[in-house]
């Protein structure tokens, strides 16, 4: 694959870019999560780039994994994957986010305001990580019912776990 | 049915637009009412619910609730060997299962770094099953868009054709609907020796219905005016919101995995990508039926390029011994033994790896640890994205141009829940 994708990100992001790979031809980008707005926004409209399309977005609980990106506090991976559909090009970028302010909930900037059809996948990825997306203007849960405790995907949800589905708000 | 397009990004032209019949709205005055369409509703084809705010007939706000078909895909896939997703694959996307079962098998292959040493014989098998499986897709969602709009003799026709493709995938694999025909290096059993015969026979009488059908709808006064002009979407909105496929397509933007990025020898066919001009329901339905098309001359030129030979990689860490092997010889059983019981030792790392699903991009991330299970296995539905658009696209319309709109986005409940 082409370095170039990598090349811009670093040339104009600098220390933001923390870490690059192509690995199997997939080119990624680690970047910094404060500044996932600004670096999707430059992706979508930098000439040469415009990656239109945000084909992909989801989460990873790292918890268990021998080798993570960042500190060993930054749990959650959420993970874009972005296509240009003037130049084919495709790229990952991989955003490591911590328990966040509250010690319950990760935070990151919401990307609906760079592409609107990130709005179910942050709801889906809020819905089974807990990962809360500041500015999403809907962030409710998508596959499971409102009801539902807890966060399924997180590795520390135990698969057997049931969770009957029953009215709470009986007086 | 159309001529057959001599370029990519021609113009798919299925018989003469008809005017709209739509005079202009008496606007009286009305209060706004919730009316709930959904969960489970004769005219939508999947558990969806969507709770409308309506004034008269027309639509103020729509809000689609998925979710209730939700079988923890992900989930169980971590707990599973990489084998063992197989089986949970065929149950995305229920209408084509062997284009999942290839596009994981792919995404775990790439990440294994075996994929150029796939035999030609078993890509070639894959690429058959697949447009099989594509054509299936694309016959039920105009089918069932036809039933919906009332033409239910046009459902029966289509369902007969499909299940001719059935018939035949059920012949290949031993499963009418969940093949789990596929496996990480090749497919799981050689074609029968009689499937050209068949196949060939197949495509002739598939031909004929979806000509027959493309008569009976695209002049058809109806469906016409319930279907021209109705759902219209912009190509930049269509990126916008993430849409790959014929419904992309339908808006003119001629993306189609299997040209833009060629896996499975993909390159070597002649075929056609199909496009509409407008992004209306119409054009949604007219890319479809071409594609049916499309896939059957791919399936021909498939059939006349595959070559005998191996069906599986010759790799004793990722594919079963012979049964042979594993009955009498020690080494044989203690393999057999060890990727049943472990699994096959997928190297640590992440990929995404994307093919042409019946409804667009069906993408796979996964992530190994380097065991003999997933550690996330991702999948990137492609309707999901597409029905996302449904609230702002019904907005301003009436209820029953839903019906319509929501049976071109051909959502598939296994597929979106997953």
């Amino acid at each position: 694959m082409s370095a170039l994708v990598l090349g811009k990100l670093k040339e104009r992001f600098g220390d933001a870019i923390r870490a690059t790979h192509d690995l199997a031809g997939d080119d990624t980008a680690i970047v910094d999560p404060a500044q996932i707005v600004a670096i999707c926004t430059f992706l979508r409209d930098e000439p040469g780039l415009e990656m239109a399309q945000m084909i992909d977005l989801t989460c990873v609980d790292t918890i268990g994994l021998p080798e993570k990106s960042g500190s060993p506090a930054e749990r959650y991976w959420v993970v874009y994957h972005l296509r240009s559909i003037a130049t084919g090009r495709r790229v990952r970028l991989k955003a490591a986010v911590d328990d966040g302010p509250s010690g319950e909930n990760p935070e990151i900037d919401s990307i609906t305001s760079v592409w609107k059809g990130a709005n179910w996948f942050e709801r889906e990825a809020w819905d089974m990580f807990g990962v809360k997306f500041r500015g999403h203007p809907d962030l409710r849960r998508i596959l499971m019912y409102d009801e539902f405790i807890g966060h399924p995907m997180r590795k520390d949800y135990p698969k057997e776990k049931r969770q009957p589905l029953v009215r709470r708000d009986f007086t | 049915m159309s001529q057959v397009n001599p370029s990519v990004g021609k113009k798919v032209v299925l018989g003469v637009p008809l005017a709209s019949h739509f005079d202009a709205e008496d606007d009286l005055p009305t209060e706004p009412m919730t009316i709930n369409m959904g969960p489970s509703h004769p005219a939508m084809h999947g558990t969806v619910r969507i709770v409308l705010t309506v004034e008269g007939e027309t639509i103020k706000e729509g809000d689609v609730q998925i979710g209730f078909l939700h079988r923890c895909f992900e989930k169980e896939s971590e707990h599973a060997t990489w084998t063992q997703v197989f089986p949970y694959t065929d149950r995305l996307n229920y209408v084509s299962p062997m284009l999942n079962n290839v596009g994981y098998a792919m995404a775990v292959e790439k990440l294994c770094g075996i994929t150029s040493r796939i035999p030609e014989r078993a890509q070639y098998i894959r690429v058959i099953v697949g447009e099989m499986a594509r054509v299936a897709d694309h016959l039920t969602c105009t089918g069932a868009g036809a039933m919906e709009l009332g033409a239910l003799s046009l459902f029966f026709h289509n369902m007969k054709a499909r299940e001719w493709i059935w018939e035949l995938l059920e012949e290949i694999s031993g499963a009418r609907l969940t093949h789990s025909y596929v496996r990480v290096g090749g497919v799981f059993a050689d074609l029968p020796e009689d499937f050209p015969g068949k196949l060939t026979a197949m495509i002739a009488k598939v031909r004929t219905v979806a000509v027959e059908v493309s008569q009976l709808l695209v002049q058809n006064r109806i469906f016409r005016d319930r279907m021209d002009g109705v759902g219209i979407i912009s190509a930049a909105d269509a990126i916008a919101w993430g849409w790959t496929g014929p419904a992309l397509r339908s808006t003119g933007v001629a993306y189609d995995v299997r040209k833009d990025h060629p896996y499975c020898l993909y390159d070597r066919f002649d075929f056609d990508v199909p496009i509409g001009s407008t992004g209306d329901n119409y054009d949604r339905f007219a890319c479809r039926m071409e594609e049916i098309e499309q896939s059957l001359r791919i399936l021909e030129q498939a059939l006349l390029q595959i070559a005998p030979g191996p069906i599986v990689i010759d790799d004793p860490r990722v594919v079963l011994p012979p049964r042979g092997e594993t009955y009498n010889t020690i080494e044989g059983m203690i393999n057999h033994f060890k990727i049943i019981v472990d699994g096959i030792k997928v190297p640590a790392g992440e990929v995404y790896s994307y093919t042409e699903g019946g409804n667009g991009e069906l993408g796979f991330y996964i992530v190994s640890d380097g065991t003999g299970r997933p550690y996330r296995c991702r999948v990137r539905p492609p309707c999901f994205a597409i029905v996302q658009a449904l609230p702002e696209l019904i907005k301003g319309m009436c209820i029953a141009d839903i019906v319509p709109t929501f049976g071109m986005m051909n959502m598939i409940g296994g597929e979106m829940d997953r």
